[in-house]
């Protein structure tokens, strides 16, 4: 079983702009990267005969509201082998959020993707088929936001009750 | 809002602005044609649609559009506090809410740091309900698969059975199948006198009449022509995909999170974890999805039976005991990302909370939902069959779409 100081240093050298930071209050702990290095982590810790992070659990996306102005995206990985569990963390800026799609690396994020573009409006550049998922296509605006307001009016039908 | 006010203007456009198609009907090439599947359908389980291209009787390809029973969840549960949260909750997996109760409460109870001083019998009532909760959802799975590919009678015998455990489960909290019973750090009530006994009757009555199902449904020819080797769902694939629960086993992997994480008391308790192993075709065929959760029925019975000795031998009722004795009054927990998963009788439900330490209300609360997941995996092992088959493939994914749309 890798200890979590193994997988940091596994992390810490593939992070090619930013070295990643870890939080330890979270659980399972967390590490923090730059978007810009997320693939290049992810895709190690996926194939890495080490971690094998074969599972790729729940990726959720927070919205740290305009005070903070930044928005976070949180993968639950898992390795069935190893029993080991590891949280890797994005942190964006809420104007222009956008983070690598790792639906190449596990098909399960494909939709849990769509439903943080749908929900945060989080753009995952490589997604194959990033569209609304639970909303209805021509909604507008992003729910799950801190700053989100409904709008009046959908299709003529009055959105507030 | 008063009757009289008319909501909804009808525009001429608004049939075809509301259906967003995946694939273009100008694309087309000849002999193909898209036919949609739903939402309002018996066999989707709900209202889940399916946007299927179709080539003759064969499935080209198969887009699924959900949402339609879409209730804002995580938009709840960031505006109400941790406990007023539970009883959405019940309603994500609306056919296993004990289940998910359980899951949720003990997210929070790890975030506060109180999960393990739960008094044991607390434990092995929640696991209890719990397990009568799972075998009322493999019943209603098994019953609708049955009835989706032409077996009628195991529906009408399951759904008979199922109500045993749903009277008992009303008896308990109050409810049918919305319970609001787990609370956090406790339970509601402490269980009605007489209930273990009941739950002993049950387990006797209910084991000749899943050998009967058995043999009227597992063993029956029909069943077994339309289900083996019908959308075989590889083990590389599924772990790729995320899928968990009774499909993932099927496909033959042993992994059930009561055995590999060993929350509550699942750890003190003896049960197996049944795996698909191609009996009637290949290894994670729709066979052995059903087959899986006839199997994981018994062993529920068995984790039932062993409760039933704990509640009424080691942890048996007292005067004093008071199961609402550690339910916090205020749930603030401190600042902290916490993932909390469970074994759900669909998969693996996941709660990711995000508190800020100030606040009983959750920051952030993620719900990880096993059959949003497992259906995502559709389009990938529905390509190339026929349009029965897939029919055959929705039924055994077992979909709840209260937990798909949340």
């Amino acid at each position: 079983m890798p200890a979590f100081e193994s997988i940091l240093t596994l992390v810490q050298n593939t992070c090619t702009h930013t070295p990643p930071v870890v939080d330890d209050s979270a659980s399972p702990k967390a590490i923090v990267v730059a978007a810009e290095d997320l693939l290049a982590v992810a895709q190690q810790l996926f194939t890495s005969p080490e971690t094998y992070f074969d599972m790729l659990s729940c990726v959720t996306g927070i919205d740290n509201g305009p005070p903070a102005n930044t928005m976070e995206v949180a993968y639950n990985l898992y390795s069935i082998p190893f029993h080991t569990h590891l949280m890797l963390k994005v942190k964006v800026s809420r104007e222009k959020p956008e983070v690598p799609s790792l639906s190449g690396l596990w098909k399960t994020a494909n939709w849990q993707e769509r439903e943080i573009f749908d929900m945060y409006g989080i753009h995952f550049t490589g997604h194959p088929d990033l569209r609304r998922i639970l909303m209805p296509e021509d909604w507008e605006g992003h729910p799950l936001r801190k700053d989100y307001t409904h709008q009046g009016y959908y299709r003529d039908i009055k959105v507030a009750y | 809002m008063p009757t009289d006010h008319i909501q909804y203007k009808s525009h001429p456009d608004n049939l075809t602005r509301s259906v967003p198609y995946k694939f273009d009907a100008a694309q087309l090439r000849s002999e193909e044609m898209i036919v949609n599947l739903g939402p309002q359908h018996p066999s989707t389980h709900g209202v889940l649609r399916l946007e299927v291209l179709m080539e003759g009787e064969i499935v080209r390809e198969v887009a699924p559009h959900i949402g339609y029973l879409h209730r804002c969840f995580e938009k709840h549960a960031e505006n109400l506090p941790f406990n007023q949260v539970i009883p959405f909750v019940d309603r994500l997996d609306y056919v296993a809410s004990m289940n998910s109760e359980h899951a949720y409460a003990m997210g929070v109870e790890r975030m506060l740091g109180i999960e393990h001083q739960i008094p044991k019998r607390v434990e092995y009532v929640r696991v209890m309900v719990a397990e009568l909760n799972r075998i009322a959802s493999h019943f209603i799975a098994i019953g609708t698969y049955g009835m989706d590919i032409g077996a009628f009678t195991p529906f009408f015998w399951l759904m008979r059975d199922r109500e045993h455990i749903l009277r008992m489960l009303e008896w308990a909290s109050g409810a049918r199948l919305l319970y609001n019973y787990i609370w956090i750090g406790g339970l509601f009530y402490d269980l009605p006198i007489g209930f273990e006994e009941r739950c002993q009757q049950f387990i006797t009555y209910i084991r000749p009449k899943l050998a009967e199902l058995d043999t009227v449904l597992l063993q029956n020819k029909i069943f077994v022509q339309r289900t083996a080797n019908v959308g075989v769902l590889p083990l590389d694939l599924a772990i790729n995909g995320g899928i968990t629960g009774p499909m993932l086993r099927a496909s033959g992997l042993r992994f059930d999170l009561r055995r590999v994480d060993g929350y509550s008391v699942y750890p003190e308790l003896d049960f197996d974890v049944p795996i698909g192993e191609g009996k009637m075709g290949a290894v994670g065929d729709c066979w052995d999805r059903t087959s899986v959760r006839v199997q994981e029925i018994h062993e529920s019975l068995k984790i039932l039976e062993q409760c039933v000795t704990k509640l009424t031998g080691e942890h048996k009722r007292t005067r004093d005991f008071d199961p609402q004795a550690l339910v916090p009054k205020k749930i603030r927990p401190k600042a902290q990302d916490l993932y909390v998963r469970a074994e759900i009788p669909k998969g693996e439900l996941g709660f990711f909370f995000r508190a800020d330490g100030r606040n009983d209300i959750a920051l952030r609360c993620k719900c990880r939902s096993c059959s949003f997941v497992n259906l995502s995996i559709l389009p990938e092992i529905s390509k190339g069959i026929l349009i029965a088959d897939l029919i055959a493939i929705i039924g055994s994914i077992d979909v709840v779409m209260g937990e798909v749309d949340r």
